[in-house]
């Protein structure tokens, strides 16, 4: 996320190390008018209008059209939904109707939720600490091997996480090597893609797990070894040393890096789709359901600005820690 | 600091057990033989299973988990399922490749742009702006895919219908974020100097821009390349929303339909197929990377910070 921040502090220094050596000049970028004097008002700014606009368009506009769809009605004979724009017509009726679903009468987007919740969690915990331990080791023990430990560590990323879900999907087939495997030690063979919660808990850790270890990575990493040595000079125990000194400097990581593999999990449908069944649907099953039933758009509308909410303050979060960290190291 | 103590002189054996107990937990000086195992172990749990999907393409049978022999069936040979003969599947291949690099050449300049100016404009509207950027890029992509969905179905479903244009313009925009993110953190590090010591020396501020500051931010608009077209190729979610019927759908679809019913080992080699354009493109891109960087005697960081991404 950060690691931006050592070639930039360096290279910093040598810009500011050639200003030093030239003071005059140094002297008029600096007073008076300030940074960008010589650049007309406008300039910077035009740069920034074409992604704006873009932004605009696609990011913001698309969100005042799900509102619209939600509050909206469907038509009658073709099931197509009819976005209403002007508040003071709206219908609250969808969006009534699916947060019903949801608490009252037969409930069934209740098991979805709490699943979700209940496998984000885990899977979330886990990828911590396996992550935890990967990220330690690498950034601590790995010696020699440590270049190539930190290619195999990021390889995850460049494959897709359609191709990495569908070989496990492979390998655990009934005939497949994983019952093959435990064949060999003599335990039956398990059915692990008939709506196993085990399975679609793994899958998540699995899909996710390197953007847990590369941020924990960023910040063990950068613990300078003179203060843990300092740690075990004033007579700390190792484990002293890790509870006082190595795991409160790597928290800020810990915490990014939990928000950053359970927002995507809260919408994923296709690990499900790939190693479960409807037993361990998830929310983004839901939303998946809706989206290509004809007639469910703004059900799916409706279930887009919840999950909105749900991810909104993880989000936030993770928005201040990334700023305070650049605005850290600039 | 009440709870550290000197280390007064116990019995020998709890010593040691007590440090056979935790030497793999905190001590930097040990043999931590349980991380190594862990480590290893998770690194051949990551990749295995994708070589072993690799190998499965070449399998002579129908099976993706049966090993029968190894042929070339599922590249080209069999004349109706292979990759190369099968025409969905070749059709994906094009649509994954044309919609990659499309989307390379709009947000690799756009997000260039804006990172750019926001960096150098500063005050409040370039932060809100970076904020809302930085919004799109943390958003779970099933939100932005069934929010584009709905506005290309009703309220601009005249102008732009479902299929490659729509795959393009969502895409664009959840990949907009990577070059602005990649190029504002080497715009951070590089500073306003630049551009000011060549305008004291006379330069417009075009030229300080095309002359000083955009060969210097070379390595960072390489890297954004890179990423955008691996990640444009991988992307699923958005462009399964936005693709029309089945010619749009690129290969990722293709994969994720296929392994909902029956798939042959044409989907491993389909698979391997967009693994190997993924990496042979980030690879391009080191290499180049690294012949600038040692021509300017720069240090190589940025395959690390493209990672932590």
């Amino acid at each position: 996320m950060t690691s931006g921040s050592t070639p930039g502090a360096r290279s910093r220094q040598v810009a500011s190390g050639t200003a030093e050596a030239t003071p005059p000049r140094r002297g008029t970028s600096d007073s008076g008018t300030g940074r960008g004097a010589w650049f007309p008002r406008w300039y910077w700014p035009s740069f920034t209008l074409p992604g704006l606009l873009w932004l605009a368009v696609f990011f913001v506009l698309p969100f005042y059209v799900v509102v619209a769809v939600t509050f909206g009605t469907v038509d009658e004979l073709f099931r197509t939904p009819i976005p209403v724009y002007q508040p003071w017509w709206w219908s609250f009726d969808t969006f009534s109707d699916t947060l019903q679903r949801f608490f009252v009468g037969d409930r069934i987007y209740l098991d979805p939720l709490i699943r979700t919740l209940l496998y984000v969690g885990i899977a979330s915990l886990i990828c911590l600490v396996i992550g935890y331990s990967v990220a330690y080791y690498t950034a601590r023990h790995a010696g020699r091997w440590r270049g190539l430990i930190l290619i195999l560590l990021i390889s995850p990323l460049w494959i897709s996480y359609l191709m990495r879900v569908y070989a496990w999907q492979s390998l655990l087939q009934p005939d497949g090597y994983i019952n093959d495997a435990i064949g060999i030690f003599g335990i039956a063979p398990v059915t692990w893609l008939a709506g196993n919660p085990v399975t679609v808990i793994l899958g998540l850790v699995y899909g996710y797990i390197p953007f847990m270890i590369l941020p924990l990575f960023g910040f063990l990493d950068r613990i300078p070894q003179s203060v843990l040595e300092a740690g075990r000079d004033l007579g700390a125990s190792p484990f002293h040393t890790f509870r006082r000194i190595t795991l409160p400097m790597s928290k800020p990581g810990i915490l990014a890096g939990l928000v950053i593999v359970s927002l995507p999990m809260f919408g994923d449908y296709y690990t499900n789709d790939l190693l479960g069944t409807q037993g361990t649907s998830m929310y983004g099953n839901l939303i998946d359901f809706a989206v290509n039933t004809q007639g469910q758009t703004p059900e799916a509308g409706a279930l887009v600005l919840f999950l909105i909410v749900i991810v909104m303050l993880p989000m936030l979060y993770y928005l201040r820690a990334t700023r305070r960290a650049a605005e850290g190291s600039a | 600091m009440s709870e550290i103590t000197l280390p007064s002189p116990p019995s020998s054996a709890a010593a040691t057990t007590a440090r056979t107990r935790t030497s793999w937990f905190g001590n930097p000086w040990g043999k931590p033989r349980f991380l190594k195992v862990v480590t290893w172990g998770y690194l051949a749990w990551s990749i295995l299973p994708v070589l072993i999907a690799i190998v499965f393409s070449f399998n002579a049978g129908r099976s993706r988990s049966t090993w029968q022999g190894f042929s070339m069936r599922w590249w080209y040979q069999d004349p109706f399922d292979s990759l190369w003969t099968n025409p969905a599947l070749r059709q994906a291949m094009i649509q994954t490749f044309k919609l990659s690099i499309v989307t390379v050449l709009v947000a690799v300049p756009l997000g260039t742009a804006f990172a750019i100016g926001i960096d150098r404009w500063r005050g409040r509207p370039a932060s809100t702006a970076n904020f809302f950027m930085l919004f799109s890029f943390v958003m779970p992509e099933i939100i932005l895919g069934t929010s584009l969905f709905l506005l290309f179905t009703t309220l601009v479903d005249e102008l732009v219908k479902l299929g490659t244009t729509a795959q393009i313009l969502g895409l664009v925009t959840f990949q907009l974020s990577y070059p602005v993110i990649i190029v504002r953190a080497r715009l951070l590090s590089i500073g306003p100097e630049f551009e000011e010591a060549a305008m004291d020396l006379g330069a417009t501020p075009n030229q300080a821009l095309r002359k000083i500051l955009l060969p210097m931010l070379g390595p960072a608009i390489l890297a954004s390349v890179a990423l955008v077209f691996a990640d444009s190729v991988d992307n699923f979610v958005t462009v399964r929303y936005l693709s029309a019927q089945a010619p749009t759908e690129p290969l990722s679809v293709k994969i994720y339909a296929a392994a909902r019913s029956s798939p042959t080992p044409a989907v491993n080699a389909a698979a391997t197929v967009m693994l190997v354009a993924t990496l042979s493109v980030i690879g391009a891109a080191y290499a180049i990377y690294r012949r600038i960087a040692g021509s300017r005697g720069e240090e190589l960081g940025a395959p690390m910070s493209l990672g932590e991404l």
